[in-house]
């Protein structure tokens, strides 16, 4: 008997091992850790359990029977994260280079039917060279079957992968069908052809990084919704993000013990609109000063910046945040502002979490690039995902809201349960200059005349009031309450029941 | 006595005015421009007057503006505070012609004074020491050198009018007195409209010591000690005491004669400062007397017991002074921070914006101004340790780029100096700041700095100590350990927390372990935490162990800890894995790993920044003035190459080393962020 156990722990060793120590070794010398490695920094200690930890290939190409690693290339299983269940998969890129095999494939696709059915959520670790050549059409097959129950989880449990070295080719839509990315500066990359092909194709020289490292997809592409510095730093950061997540569409959002009173007061927030209408001011202090502790987890921080979405906590409970940021663009909505939050008021409804809304906005961003780039399919999106979202919202309007876009903006229309506005806002179809040049048109030529109706126009509709007697703002408020007034709220809509009607599915203008 | 007065200044004067005028019962009229409408001075005054638009020079120097306010309130006497139009004699006589009093000095004494050229010799006529110097005027930058040259090389250009390190330059040599000439001529023209400079011996060694003196209108006069404001930054002082560790008894006396002496000569009648040079040998001459209540006068009232304000205000109001020299006697030891809105890690640039925190620490009263029942605060009374903090904004606040860069005049008072640092160095940690670069970490390095510890600093303090500027602190080791063992036990505390989210497989969750390893300033202390309900014992692997005590919560910007007994106080941000904390003027990345979590962390390469070296980038934001070079120009070091205006003062940014221009981004004209490339180099 003392065989047989020494045998499993031999094979266990050897399992471990991966691709030997030589090419552990090369994985930590570019800065990686591995499979194994990263998995550990991830889950709780001591809570991952290995499934398929002897799995091997059946390929006979290519002399590829000669080699069978144990494992085959990807660690799957399933571990906690503060006690919570998650499952995980992680390439292994000393074995094969991480490449995906029909096998491979199979051990990804088994924990992710074990998520499915058990409600948690999958985190996947990307570190892969693509598909394994010498298998075929067998490798494409196995993309296709995670393809599928990536698409098949959507909305069911929330995906996030993490890019943590290559992920070209097919093997870039899995990650771009789960909710969100996460990639590590300097060692990961992302493209569907790399910079080899796109030369021959194309003649554009551009390097593997530049293509698609994390500050391509982070500020320019928006394919990932955030960058760290090392391995360690994005896998404790996702431990975080996992803190705010339900673990399935059926659970409520996670709450946990917190220490700042609901009911805080806070007078700097009353000088947080400056004087100046047309004066910047930093939504994310109001955001931080709004939630517990300060504490604000940021989706796409470095795109389209003029938006700002993110979770934070009111009275320990998971809180999606959407806002415009008055700092970038005047915090108007266009085209990449609008997709980034329907994306997101999206995932928050899909996973009921309750979403607050703090709207600063001048309108759409006017312009040929907007009107020939489709703003208004895109902007529709955003309008789209506020109207069928059937979660707790709130909404609150610090200082303007103009024309289309109040609309837009978790309006009381969109089935706005709380809306509050402070006593600067302005809710107007737009600016009392730009209203009145319309309105006297005639006039245009009497500047004093002009300067008097702009008055006027400013003072019947450059507040909350005219909004408040119509019932579409629910309440004014003091900017110091507010914390207080929105945990309230929210406190109040924990039992919300609504539901839209039955369909197969929305046809949202994609 | 006055039933109403008006205060013709702003930010924590006239706040700190306002103070003794409500205990006295008297209301008061603040007076404010368009950036201060939303001004604390403003709030707490009973009445308050629109004087005009945000520049100074469109409303808080224009006499004629708080003449009119002065007039729709009816206020009987004005208050003018430091700076604007205290020292202004034209001030003085358009309130003695409406029959409204001056809280300061006769117009007499302002303008005998306020000539340093005129003051010099008076002082001599009254027997006060002075400084070897050229007390005619300068005519051209030529003239200025062949002066400079008869007095003898240091000479210090100084602007007649000056003040507050305007208008000043000292000059090594021929070429820095022409240049420091022509500079000081044209900072006195903009900023005092006066462009009178004079010029004289630059004392070496320096001490910057204060007498304050005070006299009444019916020729009586007494001295309240000194100040001791040796630690300036470009003749701007920043740390002030009372006593000075460097008087002794017969020389602080001898000062005060000669002060209250030239004070009488030019019939004095309110509160009022002269100021001496002090060389390494004790000799003292006369620098200027300042015909108004000082910034720094917090030090005196706190080791005085002495209301300077109520002083002023009762000598105004024809009161004889109660005080006579008998009754002052120097009790304890008080020093004053100034919190300055500029960027010490930006060579000390003004910062300006929204404050997005500001919370000081409580104020305590005690000492000598509590037995006297002086207090101005509502401060709660402690024993032997004094905390006062004269301050003009709030958070939510706005520091705006048209006044002085001052927040506030942080002050403690202990029995001993010693006392009185340890005092100051825990309330510097405990002042939350944020939104604006500030000089706080910079006063926390100065109350650690052996010299000023010993009491040995001249006024090239500063220059000497931080040639290069300031770059942060080091803590030594001992200290880092104080704080692992404190930053160890917070991150379970928090990490416990996280741990309880809901939603966890039960009997599975997530046992927080004991052992950890932390990481800061380059030292790693690998330690083991046994809780309790009072605390936690953190056991280092060298078998030392610290005891941990807080009612810190996840969540609070500030800790404040009892380790093993000794207090510390930590300004606290929640990082991915640790805190950034910051304490003492250091600024720590502090991680938390577990011993695994550590092992593979070491496995991270070090990132290293993007290389700016070859770019000139924007210290602060502010207005392209101008630009000196051209693209393709071969620059020195030490080249000008262009000028920035930011808060009114231009900076000019020189080549680090010698290189070849290759790319512009900026012109005249162009207002620029910090941090905004203006130009590549080769």
């Amino acid at each position: 008997m003392r065989d047989i156990h020494q045998e499993l722990e031999d094979r266990r060793e050897i399992a471990r091992l991966g691709g030997g120590q030589r090419r552990i070794d090369s994985q930590h010398k570019k800065g990686k850790l591995t499979a194994r490695e990263r998995v550990e920094l991830l889950l709780d200690e001591g809570s991952f359990e290995e499934f398929d930890m002897f799995k091997a290939h059946r390929c006979t190409e290519f002399g590829m029977e000669a080699d069978r690693p144990a494992g085959d290339g990807v660690i799957t299983g399933w571990g906690t994260i503060n006690g919570r269940l998650v499952y995980v998969f992680s390439q292994d890129f000393t074995v094969f280079g991480g490449s995906l095999s029909e096998t491979n494939a199979e051990k990804i696709c088994k924990i992710m039917d074990m998520a499915m059915q058990n409600g948690a959520p999958v985190i996947g670790i990307n570190d892969s060279g693509g598909a394994r050549i010498q298998e075929g059409v067998a490798s494409l097959a196995g993309y296709a079957e995670v393809f599928q129950r990536n698409i098949m989880a959507s909305g069911v449990v929330p995906q996030i992968s993490l890019i943590m070295g290559p992920c070209a080719g097919g093997a870039v839509y899995s990650p771009a069908m789960t909710d969100f990315i996460f990639m590590v500066k300097d060692t990961s990359y992302m493209f569907v052809t790399g910079p080899d092909v796109v030369k021959t194709v194309t003649n554009e020289v551009v390097t593997a990084e530049e293509l698609g490292g994390a500050s391509t997809h982070t500020k320019k592409s928006s394919v990932a919704d955030g960058a760290f510095e090392d391995d360690v730093e994005a896998l404790a950061e996702v431990r975080r993000l996992v803190d705010f997540l339900p673990l399935n569409n059926r659970d409520k959002a996670p709450t946990r013990p917190f220490f700042d009173d609901p009911a805080r007061i806070d007078e700097s927030l009353d000088t947080l609109v400056p004087a100046n209408a047309n004066a910047p001011y930093d939504m994310k202090e109001l955001i931080t000063k709004l939630g517990d502790e300060g504490d604000f987890y940021e989706i796409q921080e470095d795109f389209a910046k003029n938006i700002i979405t993110g979770f934070m906590r009111l009275e320990g409970q998971t809180v999606g945040v959407v806002a415009n940021q008055p700092m970038v663009l005047a915090g108007c909505l266009d085209i990449d502002s609008s997709r980034k939050a329907a994306r997101f008021v999206r995932f928050c409804d899909a996973f009921e979490i309750p979403i607050l809304t703090l709207v600063d906005v001048p309108g759409f961003l006017p312009g040929t690039s907007q009107e020939f780039g489709g703003v208004i399919k895109h902007g529709a999106k955003l309008l789209f995902a506020y109207g069928e979202a059937t979660v707790p919202k709130v909404t609150l309007i610090t200082r303007k809201a103009y024309g289309g876009a109040y609309d837009v903006m978790a309006s009381k229309h969109l089935r706005g349960d709380f809306n509050y506005a402070w006593p600067t806002a302005e809710i107007a179809v737009m600016g009392a200059k730009g209203a009145t040049e319309i309105l006297y048109r005639s006039e245009l030529g009497d500047a004093d005349k002009i300067a008097q109706r702009t008055q006027d126009y400013e003072n019947r509709f450059a507040n909350p009031f005219v909004a408040a007697e119509r019932g579409f703002i629910d309440e004014v408020i003091q900017p110091r309450s507010s914390r207080l007034r929105i945990c309230r709220a929210f406190a109040s809509l924990r039992n919300k029941k609504a539901q839209n009607p039955w369909k197969k599915h929305d046809n949202i203008p994609l | 006595m006055f039933k109403k007065i008006l205060i013709a200044n702003r930010g924590e004067i006239a706040c700190r005015v306002i103070k003794t005028a409500r205990k006295m019962g008297i209301q008061t009229v603040a007076i404010y421009s368009d950036a201060d409408k939303h001004a604390l001075h403003v709030k707490m005054a009973d009445e308050a007057v629109h004087i005009g638009p945000s520049p100074a020079n469109q409303s808080y120097i224009v006499i004629e503006n708080v003449m009119k306010a002065v007039r729709e309130t009816g206020a009987e006497a004005v208050h003018p505070g430091y700076g604007f139009l205290s020292e202004n004699s034209k001030f003085a006589q358009a309130l003695a012609a409406e029959n409204v009093a001056f809280i300061g000095p006769p117009v007499g004494a302002i303008e005998a004074m306020g000539d340093k050229i005129t003051s010099k010799k008076i002082a001599q006529e009254a027997e006060v020491s002075t400084v070897p110097g050229y007390m005619g005027l300068i005519e051209d930058a030529e003239d200025a050198v062949k002066i400079s040259n008869q007095v003898g090389y240091p000479v210090m250009i100084k602007a007649s009018a000056g003040g507050g390190g305007k208008g000043m330059r000292i000059a090594w040599n021929d070429d820095e007195a022409r240049e420091g000439f022509q500079s000081s001529k044209n900072e006195a023209a903009s900023s005092f409209g006066d462009d009178r400079i004079f010029i004289e011996k630059f004392i070496t060694q320096p001490r910057h010591i204060e007498i304050q003196v005070l006299c009444d209108s019916h020729g009586n006069g007494i001295y309240l000690g000194e100040r001791e404001c040796s630690i300036q930054r470009r003749q701007q002082k920043v740390v002030e005491e009372a006593p000075s560790p460097f008087l002794d008894e017969a020389t602080r006396k001898a000062m005060g004669e000669q002060a209250v002496a030239l004070a009488l000569a030019v019939d004095y009648a309110s509160a009022g400062t002269v100021e001496f040079i002090v060389d390494g040998d004790k000799n003292f001459y006369f620098l200027e007397m300042n015909t108004r209540l000082q910034v720094e006068h917090p030090v005196t009232e706190l080791i005085t017991g002495v209301d300077l304000v109520e002083q002023m205000i009762r000598v105004a109001a024809g009161e004889k002074l109660s005080i006579k020299q008998d009754d002052i006697k120097l009790n304890g030891w008080a020093i004053e921070n100034r919190l300055y809105a500029e960027d010490p890690y930006r060579g000390f640039l003004p910062s300006i914006g929204r404050l997005t925190a500001y919370r000081p620490p409580a104020e305590i009263a005690a000492g000598p101004l509590l037995d006297n029942d002086k207090w101005q605060g509502d401060a709660p009374k402690g024993k032997d340790v004094a905390v006062r903090n004269d301050t003009g904004v709030f958070e939510g606040g706005e520091i705006s780029m048209y006044y002085d860069p001052m927040i506030a005049k942080l002050c403690t008072w202990a029995p001993t100096r010693d006392q009185a640092i340890e005092a100051m160095r825990v309330a510097l940690d405990s002042f939350e700041v944020e939104g604006i670069g500030h000089n706080l970490p910079f006063l926390s390095a100065v109350m650690d700095h052996p010299i000023f510890i010993k009491g040995e600093m001249t006024t090239a303090f500063i220059e000497e100590q931080y040639p290069d500027g300031f770059e942060g602190v080091e803590l030594p080791k001992k200290n880092l350990k104080r704080i692992a063992a404190s930053a160890a036990a917070m991150f379970r505390v928090a990490e416990i927390r996280r741990a309880r989210v809901s939603g966890r497989m039960d009997n599975h969750e997530r046992k927080v372990g004991k052992n950890w390893v932390v990481t800061l300033q380059d030292t790693e202390f690998v330690v083991k935490i046994k809780a309790d309900k009072k605390g936690s014992t953190v056991k280092f692997d060298d078998g030392s162990k610290l005891r941990v005590k807080s009612a810190w919560t996840p969540g609070d910007s500030l800790a404040t800890l009892d380790v093993s007994g000794e207090p510390l106080v930590l300004k606290v941000n929640k990082i991915t894995s640790g805190f950034r904390m910051r304490t003492r003027g250091a600024d720590l990345t502090v991680n938390v790993r577990t011993p695994r979590q550590a092992e593979l962390a070491r496995l991270m390469p070090e990132k290293v920044l993007p290389d700016t070296s070859k770019m000139l980038l924007c210290p602060m934001p502010g207005l392209m003035v101008k630009v000196d070079v051209e693209t393709g120009q071969e620059v020195q070091e030490g080249q000008a190459l262009c000028t920035i205006e930011a808060m009114k003062m231009e900076n000019i940014l020189r080549a680090e080393k010698k290189g070849v221009v290759s790319k512009i981004n900026a012109g005249a004209g162009d207002s620029l962020a910090v941090d905004e490339v203006i130009m590549e180099f080769e």
